[in-house]
This record gives structure tokens, sequence and C-alpha cells, in this order.
């Protein structure tokens, strides 16, 4: 029976390492290898990814906060669209049928992989562009980056998009239950323009909050096991703690490259969900 | 450029908002880590968990009651329920270092997130 925690820990540091780097929280990972590898139940693996995700995103908070990474203000500013998205989500999800919308969100993941890919190389945007809103907002900063081994400044561009991508991730996750990360980081990256590094690490941070959320129904409902979720968390909490390490001194294009594949893994698998197959 | 030097421009990134949200997630880790850890211990060294097979508790009393009465899974829980409620504490915490920090705006805003949150909370018991 200890050969299960032993197991759990391992699969856990690893996607805890996983969901810090890529700011999309290590869910993603834990229930595909929970069930088909472990044999653990759907559902207790579904409540372990939960608490793998708020242990990632509180986890990584503590040394991305230090460190000047995350960007608080960007952070709760958008929150506010998550969060009223998710309620949205959760109004919603007696009304339509999921089918079509993680068809919807899917699609619009794989277009979003596609977009970022092109982003490889730092496009010409205009520097000026929604600045205002920005600087009345106070979404802007730097940090610094310790691959670069110098101060990145930024600001953000096109604000209102950016929210309404926000907005759709809770949405996504008050629907669908957890897999927002990916448009929490597609939102900051791809349409606000920020380094991929304060993307990935402000993505993590607010992925607590939305996920602490819907924590208590699981709790209710009995998905979360002790005996599964209590190692989950250990494992998850040393994983981000090393991931925060490994992020900052990679580079953003890396970082970038291993991001593209799992999107698009993350929307063929949401895509198939809804034609109805089963993973 | 120094090491001093650079030293001071990544200083320069944190505000007091920052550190007292640091603060919040280290003390709400450090708590529900002990727990966690003390929990399964408690299960593996005493080979049960306080209750009938593959049953646990699901309501917070009846966790709370059974980290009391040092039931292992009753105490896991109470880490876990720790950990649940941190992202919960750091919005709360957020208002009050973004008030201190005298940014209006923010605190609102956060005020703002704290009241959805506390709104999603609700309409997720009624479902």
């Amino acid at each position: 029976m200890s050969l299960l925690v032993i197991k759990l820990i391992f699969v856990a540091v690893f996607a805890g390492i996983f969901g810090s780097v890529l700011g999309l929280g290590g869910g993603t990972i834990i229930t595909p290898i929970l069930t088909l590898m472990l044999g653990v139940d759907i559902n207790h693996a579904i409540g372990a990814s939960l608490i793998a995700v708020i242990a990632t995103s509180s986890g990584a908070a503590i040394a991305y906060i230090n460190d000047g990474i995350t960007n608080l203000r960007i952070g709760m500013f958008l929150e506010v669209a998550t969060t009223i998205g998710a309620i949205t989500g959760a109004f919603l999800a007696g009304l339509i049928s999921s089918n079509v919308l993680y068809i919807i969100f899917g699609l619009f993941l794989l277009y979003s992989a596609l977009a970022m890919l092109q982003k490889k190389k730092a496009e010409k945007y205009d520097q000026n562009r929604g600045k205002a809103l920005a600087n009345k907002m106070k979404l802007n900063g730097s940090y610094y980056d310790k691959n670069l081994e110098k101060e990145v400044s930024y600001h953000a561009v096109h604000v209102p998009a950016g929210f309404g991508v926000m907005y759709g991730a809770g949405v996504a996750s008050g629907l669908l239950g957890i897999g927002s990360g990916g448009f929490k980081v597609m939102a900051m990256d791809l349409f606000m323009k920020l380094p991929l590094k304060v993307s990935s690490a402000t993505s993590n941070f607010m992925m607590g909050v939305t996920a602490a959320a819907s924590a208590g129904v699981y709790l209710l409902r009995g998905d979360i096991d002790p005996q599964i979720s209590g190692p989950i968390a250990i494992g998850v909490l040393v994983g981000a703690t090393i991931g925060t390490k490994i992020m900052q001194r990679m580079k953003s294009k890396t970082i970038r490259i291993i991001f593209v594949p799992v999107i698009a893994y993350i929307a063929i698998q949401m895509i198939l969900e809804g034609l109805g197959w089963k993973w | 450029m120094s090491y001093s030097q650079t030293k001071a421009t990544r200083e320069k990134n944190i505000d007091s908002v920052g550190i007292m949200i640091g603060w919040t997630l280290r003390i709400g880790i450090a708590m529900s880590s002990i727990m966690v850890i003390f929990g399964l211990i408690l299960f593996y060294a005493e080979g049960q968990s306080g209750y009938e097979a593959n049953r646990y508790p699901t309501h917070i009393k009846d966790i709370i009651q059974g980290c009391f009465a040092l039931k292992s899974y009753g105490v896991i829980l109470t880490g876990l329920l720790l950990l649940m409620l941190t992202p919960v504490f750091r919005v709360g915490i957020s208002i009050i270092a973004f008030l201190i920090e005298k940014d209006y705006l923010y605190a609102v805003i956060t005020l703002i997130v704290f009241f959805i949150l506390i709104i999603s909370f609700y309409i997720s018991r009624m479902a």
C-alpha cells in the first residue's frame, strides 16, 4: 500500500514542475496518469487534480512573487473576469449541452496554439496601443530575467480583448471543470502581449482562486480522497518549488516550444470529449 | 552591472502587497503540509484511517471533528481544507495590503473579486 504513496508523490512532483513552468496548474496531466497508469477512480483523480492545481498555484506563487515575475495587479484585475466567467459557466451548465462547448473551446484553443507558434519571434506591434488604459489600470511592470540576465519591462496591450478571453477562461472552468490554465496564458501572452514568463507565473497565481471556488463542491461530492489527494498535495508543492527555479533560467522560446504541443493536446482532447469519445 | 545593483533592481519589483501575499501563502502552505504529512504518517503507522473501509468525511464539521479525534483521514483532510482556503485568504489579505499601500483602485478591484468568490461559493452549494 505504501508503494502507492511513493508512486503518487513521484507523479505529483513531476506535475508540479510541469504546471509551475507552463502556468497550466498541473491538473491536466494528473487525471490521465492517475486513471490510466495507477488505476485510480476517475472522480478521485479529478478531485486530486483540483488539489494539484491549488497546490501548484500557491506553491509556485511564493517564489514567483518574491522574484517579481508574477504581476499581482494584472492577476487581480483579470480575476474579476475569470470569477464572473466561472459563475456564468455554472449557470450555463444546466442550459447548454456541454458537448458543443467542448468543441467550441477546443477549436479556439487549437487556433490559439497555432497563433502562439507564430509568435515565436517577438513580432512588431504598436507599442502605444492601449497604453493609456494599461497605465491607468497599472497593467505594466518589469521583471529580472535570469536567462537573459537583464531587466525586462512590459505593459499590457489589447486589455479589453484580454479581459474577454479571461472571461471565456472563467466560463470554461465553470462549465467544463479545470483546464482553463491554457486560456489564461493565451489571454496574457497572445492578446495582451505580456512576456511568456510573466503570463505563466500570473496564470499560475490566478488559478488557485478559480480552483478554490469550485473545491467545495468536489469535497462535498466525496471526490477528495485523502489517501490519493494527500500525497498528491505534498508532491506537487515540492515539484512547484523546483519548477520555479527551472522556469526562471529557461529561455522563453524553449517554454513556448513545450507549451504549444501541450495546448494542442488539451485542445484535441476537448474536441474529442465533445464528440463523445472517452479517453 | 554589479551584483548589488542587480539585487536592488530585483527588490524594487516587490512592494509590501507582494510581501504580505507571499507570507499569507507561506503560512497557509506550511500549516496544510504539516497536517497532511502528519496525517499520512499516522495513517501508515496505525494502518487505519479512523473510518470504515473506503469511507471518509466530506463535510467540514465532520472533517474537523475527525482531526481533533486524531483520526488520520480527518487530519489529512483538514490539511487539504487549509490548502483549499489559502487562495481565498490570499484574496482577503490582498484587500488589506492594497489599502495599506493606498492603492484604492486595486483595493476595490480585489474587493469585487472577493464578493464574486463568496457568491460563487453559494451558487456551488445550491448546485
